[in-house]
């Protein structure tokens, strides 16, 4: 979409006048400073999903939309949890970090502060393995995605 | 190099290069340079209202019956939020209008300010798009946008928040001449494969129905649909907002379909195997419970330019999406190359059913009653100006009677609120309609609860002297909500009486106007006749109608065509 002032208020308007669910947003300038790339998360029947494409399209600075999940595509996100980290916990939850390829990204004598990277079920399913208990503050950015191979969204 | 001009100076030019000769409007605080700069001119005439609501009606209802963008001047803060009834009234209704309003100066923004309001916020959500000028630089290039966005693909009022400080900067001038958008291309043209599926489909029909809706009137493909319909000898209905598309006096109209369509018509919709639907959007109103809709099958043809108003109520079976009269040419160019012809035996027996359903009478009312019928009034009223006047309405029992009884064989003549619904829209749209159109007769069929809703603008009557007709069907109560109380609650009339009317006469003639009372049946042709040959006047024609009467037939909220409620 144009990377203009109002842009995204004007999808998030849509969607909550609509009745559509966010299920996640992540949005940011591209290479080109004029054009700004939303990756947006939803759930619906195909009906709504249709109508969900039809009426973004419509928004005037709306560049293009595509449903990413009718093809092959990949999907990150970036998730920072701190968790409570201190006597024999400080070894479990480095050795869980590293099965699910998270870095430490800081250290107290009372905390870690992770960070994971992958699909959104990933970091789900980190966010179970660990003991509930031990999670002090979670903040995630929200899925971006982009297509396989060498098929490129252009405008 | 150019000449300097002031922002106020450039906003008026650009007004000036679209070919804008009128606009509606209310000065304020924030707009001062823009109507220093109106007054200084008289290219551009400005039409003072009594109240912002009303500019934008007036705007809505110039566009509606010209084709013209409609263009209103608002303030900030309280003349924008004014505003909004009458932008949300044109958004529904897809009519193409560009309107301006002031803001508070840049350096004030998000501040508090007095009069400040976030106009793009508050009006987001029912305009085709909106605009803030942040900066002179971008004033020429974003009028251009705004009404090339108003005016193209499916229209829609646009709006431009221009800051004061804006308005007096400089800068030089020049009006673009094109503009382009990478995000902004509507279709003309459909998918050619698609049309020649449908000419298959046109052609295999055995009781077809061509239903056809606003967007016949608003791309002004009236001409078009008749070559289609008068071709294929299918019965053509409309909807509230497409009447006049196809002329009401032929015998293939079948007459409106929806909530309060005849029974013929409402029947065949659902009875039909081939449903041709143009311009048209499948509303609550017009094909009432979907699921009810779809215990028939049918096969659906649907023509729009908005992608997003095919299967969004309804799935079709053949979508084409692109401007109708364009695609219309294409689907008759290819039905006369064809040599085949659709069943006329199955044909001729469609028309009979539709005939016996005909035969129900379903719009019949009482004409011996010794008291006014509505119904009545709008009949004469259609004999009285020949079925030429230009008739607008508010909202309620009155103007679905406007809509039955007064046949419109031209587009562009029937002026209502179909998709808001908005009471108080009557007269200031007539007041539009007359500024566009001198010499036409105009005519607003209304109730003595909607208009009491913008009143006020009969002061702007008497100033511009537009000589308006108001037909007040007066029953003393607020008559679709009577009705629906009388139905659906069983008789609990909860403050739907309208207490302390003013005298309308009286107030008709405070502001100059004439008023007569009409309470006699015997009465109701020749008051009419009177007021038309008072040319140069406003006349408020007060008829004391039924307090009994009702609309029908009717489909009851959330119950499926055929169930009809028939006199």
């Amino acid at each position: 979409m144009e990377n203009e002032a109002g842009a995204l208020s004007r999808v998030a308007g849509l969607f909550s006048a609509r009745g559509y669910n966010i299920e996640s947003l992540s949005v940011a300038p591209t290479e080109d400073p004029t054009l700004s790339r939303m990756t947006l998360v939803t759930s619906g029947s195909d009906e709504v999903i249709e109508q969900v494409t039809k009426q973004l399209n419509k928004l005037i600075e709306v560049v293009k939309v595509i449903d990413l999940s009718d093809g092959n595509h990949i999907e990150r996100e970036l998730m920072l949890v701190k968790v409570k980290a201190v006597g024999a916990d400080r070894d479990e939850i480095k050795r869980l970090a590293d099965i699910f390829r998270g870095c430490i990204i800081d250290v107290t004598d009372k905390s870690y502060t992770i960070e994971v990277t992958g699909t959104s079920s990933k970091l789900d399913a980190f966010l179970e393995a660990i003991d509930n208990s031990a999670v002090l503050e979670t903040v995630r950015t929200g899925a971006s995605g982009i297509g396989r191979g060498d098929w490129v969204l252009k405008v | 190099m150019n000449e300097e001009l002031t922002g106020a100076e450039i906003t008026i030019r650009c007004l000036q290069a679209e070919g804008v000769d009128c606009i509606f409007g209310y000065p304020g605080g924030a707009v001062l340079f823009i109507y220093d700069e109106l007054f200084k001119q008289d290219k551009v005439r400005h039409i003072l209202v009594r109240h912002e609501q009303a500019a934008v009606h007036a705007a809505d209802g110039y566009a509606r019956s010209s084709n013209k963008v409609g263009v209103a001047l608002v303030t900030s803060g309280p003349g924008v939020t004014n505003a909004v009834t009458g932008i949300a009234t044109a958004y529904m209704d897809s009519i193409p209008m560009v309107v301006i309003s002031g803001q508070v100066p840049t350096n004030a923004i998000g501040l508090d300010a007095f009069q400040e309001v976030d106009t793009v916020g508050i009006t987001r959500p029912c305009v085709k798009h909106n605009f803030l000028v942040n900066d002179i630089s971008e004033l020429a290039i974003t009028i251009k946008k705004a009404f090339y966005i108003a005016a193209t693909g499916r229209p829609g009022p646009v709006l431009v928040d221009i800051p004061k400080d804006v308005t007096q900067q400089k800068m030089s001038f020049t009006y673009p001449e094109k503009v382009s958008m990478r995000s902004y291309n509507p279709v003309i043209r459909g998918n050619l494969k698609q049309v020649k599926k449908a000419v298959e489909l046109i052609l295999s029909a055995q009781r077809p129905v061509v239903y056809t809706g606003g967007g016949i009137i608003l791309s002004d493909a009236a001409k078009q649909l008749t070559e289609l319909v008068k071709m294929l000898d299918f019965p053509c209905t409309n909807t509230l907002m497409g009447l006049g598309g196809f002329p009401a006096t032929d015998r293939q109209f079948i007459g409106m379909l929806g909530m309060h369509g005849t029974y013929e018509a409402n029947m065949a919709m659902q009875y039909c195997d081939v449903l041709i639907a143009i311009g048209a959007r499948f509303d609550d109103r017009v094909i009432g419970n979907p699921k009810h809709f779809y215990n028939e099958n049918r096969k659906i043809i649907h023509i729009d330019i908005d992608p997003s108003s095919i299967s969004k109520r309804v799935k079709v079976d053949i979508p084409i999406v692109g401007n109708v009269p364009d695609v219309l040419k294409e689907l008759i160019k290819l039905l006369k190359s064809t040599k085949e012809d659709p069943d006329q035996t199955a044909l001729a027996e469609w028309w009979k059913q539709i005939d016996l359903w005909r035969e129900r009478d379903c719009l019949k009312f009482d004409r011996q009653s010794e008291i006014i019928k509505p119904q009545m009034v709008v009949e004469k009223l259609y004999e009285i100006t020949k079925g030429d006047a230009f008739v607008t309405s508010d909202v309620g029992q009155h103007q679905m009677w406007a809509a039955q009884f007064y046949k419109f064989d031209k587009p562009r003549r029937w002026i209502n609120s179909g998709g808001l619904g908005t009471m108080g829209f009557g007269m200031p749209a007539a007041m539009g309609v007359q500024l566009a159109n001198p010499k036409g007769k105009v005519a607003c069929i209304t109730g003595e609860a909607s208009i009491q809703m913008c009143i006020q603008e009969l002061s702007t009557c008497k100033q511009y002297k537009l000589p308006l007709k108001i037909v007040n069907l007066n029953n003393r109560y607020m008559g679709m909500v009577r009705q629906w109380q009388e139905f659906f609650h069983g008789n609990r009339y909860a403050e739907s009486y309208m207490d302390a009317l003013p005298d309308f006469i009286k107030l008709a003639e405070s502001y100059g106007h004439v008023g007569m009372r009409i309470e006699r049946p015997e009465d109701v042709e020749g008051a009419l006749q009177e007021a038309f040959k008072l040319k140069d006047q406003l006349v408020f024609l007060d008829f004391i109608t039924d307090q009994a009467e009702n609309v029908f037939p009717m489909v009851p909220g959330g119950k499926g065509l055929s169930e009809m409620i028939l006199v």
